[in-house]
């Protein structure tokens, strides 16, 4: 058997590198490092129709990720969905003005809320809705009016 | 007739029984940790054989894990374009299920045997009697230090397991296969989360650690003070830590990310 000292010294360095590979997981393969969710301020849109939006969808700015979507909700008087949008605080000088419309990453990717800024002095803060909102595109909605529009034009 | 209902009933009594003594030992051992935290050194020393002597096959196993993942997933998402989503695949499988799941079962291959032949051997030269004999409870001395020690041991093994196959997958996807390196991070980055994916893979690992441990030394210190007896507790430690990890894995599973 080993002596006692060297085995303390070797188990101390196995608990380090459980932590040290605890600390990779955290810093590295999570988000840990890009974007915490605390000392936000939230915001509110309204949109017809969300499409594949999901609660933890990102929002962004110019393609930055500024922040997620922290809720979503029904309004049973307007049947209008209301997103809840938790924005990080290091970005509190979007205009009272910008508009929120839902994207698609890619053909099939994930749906995203793009923020877009715009002319007004005030700022959005904590409780503060986006007024100027564009729904999500929905494919067959679109191919359906394509085909419609094909339809129409042949009949020229 | 009646004899295949008796032996169905005998089955039964004697299952439960052994269930019973199973929740009893972990009452005594619970009540001895608090000893083992005043001998620290004892703690140590089956940390060292618990512990750090399954690093090798933890590391190994993990690396080649994440290599093989990393070339399934390519293969797979290449099809369709996809293969900056290599890191996705590799990361969330192996921090999800197989960090925790793989390591328990290698962890009960390994060192949950061995807890239970030593033990078990312990019993059957009759040195736990021994240390009775001398008013040294055996319980406080030789089985809550184990326990203890995988208690500890499995979460880090399984964190170390899970850390080395991610860079498995990074050195298969990025170095083998040309994926792009700030792809394969950032896209991680995106779709993993600290708290719902990383911290509940260590709660999985924290179960498992307490199950096997506890079915090790349990099986060790339950078993027919014989040769054979010895060797059947061997064989039950690993068939029944290995079930109820898969067992435990599919409830634990089904509570964090089923929405049940």
């Amino acid at each position: 058997m080993h002596n006692s000292k060297t085995v303390e010294i070797i188990v101390g360095l196995f608990v380090a590198f459980g932590m040290a590979a605890l600390f990779m997981l955290a810093m590295k393969v999570s988000n840990l490092s890009t974007f915490s969710d605390e000392g936000g301020f939230e915001v509110k849109a309204r949109f017809e129709n969300i499409g594949g939006l999901k609660v933890r969808s990102p929002v962004t700015v110019a393609g930055v990720r500024v922040g997620r979507v922290a809720d979503i909700t029904f309004d049973n008087n307007t049947y209008e969905a209301v997103v809840t949008m938790s924005i990080a605080s290091d970005y509190s000088t979007l205009p009272t003005d910008s508009s929120a419309s839902i994207f698609t990453a890619g053909l099939l990717g994930e749906q995203y809320v793009a923020l877009e800024p715009g002319g007004e002095e005030k700022y959005l803060k904590q409780g503060s809705e986006v007024r100027l909102t564009q729904s999500a595109i929905v494919l067959e909605q679109v191919i359906g009016q394509f085909l419609y529009s094909q339809a129409e034009g042949g009949d020229k | 007739m009646v004899d295949i209902i008796q032996g169905l009933g005998r089955w039964g009594l004697r299952v439960f029984a052994r269930l019973g003594r199973g929740h009893i030992f972990l009452v005594h051992i619970l009540a001895g940790i608090p000893s083992v935290l005043v001998r620290f050194g004892l703690l140590v020393q089956q940390m060292f054989s618990v512990g750090v002597l399954s690093l090798l096959i933890i590391v190994v196993s993990g690396l080649f894990v994440g290599m093989v993942l990393g070339l399934q997933g390519y293969n797979t998402l290449v099809d369709f374009g996809a293969e900056e989503s290599l890191g996705v695949v590799v990361a969330l499988s192996l921090v999800r299920e197989l960090g925790p799941v793989v390591a328990a079962l290698l962890f009960a291959g390994r060192a949950g045997s061995a807890l239970t032949a030593e033990i078990g051997l312990m019993k059957s030269t009759e040195q736990l009697s021994g240390m009775e004999m001398m008013a040294v409870d055996p319980v406080k001395r030789v089985i809550a230090p184990r326990f203890l020690a995988g208690f500890f041991s499995l979460p880090l093994l399984a964190t170390i397991f899970t850390a080395v196959g991610v860079l498995g997958g990074f050195f298969v996807g990025v170095g083998l296969l040309g994926v792009d390196d700030g792809a394969f991070w950032s896209q991680i980055q995106a779709k993993v989360d600290f708290y719902e994916d990383i911290m509940n893979g260590v709660i999985k690992s924290i179960v498992f650690g307490f199950v096997v441990t506890w079915i090790a030394v349990f099986e060790g210190y339950d078993a027919v003070p014989t040769s054979e007896g010895v060797s059947r507790a061997t064989t039950r430690t690993v068939v029944h830590s290995s079930l109820a990890v898969l067992g435990l894995d599919f409830v634990l599973t089904a509570l964090m990310f089923g929405n049940i």
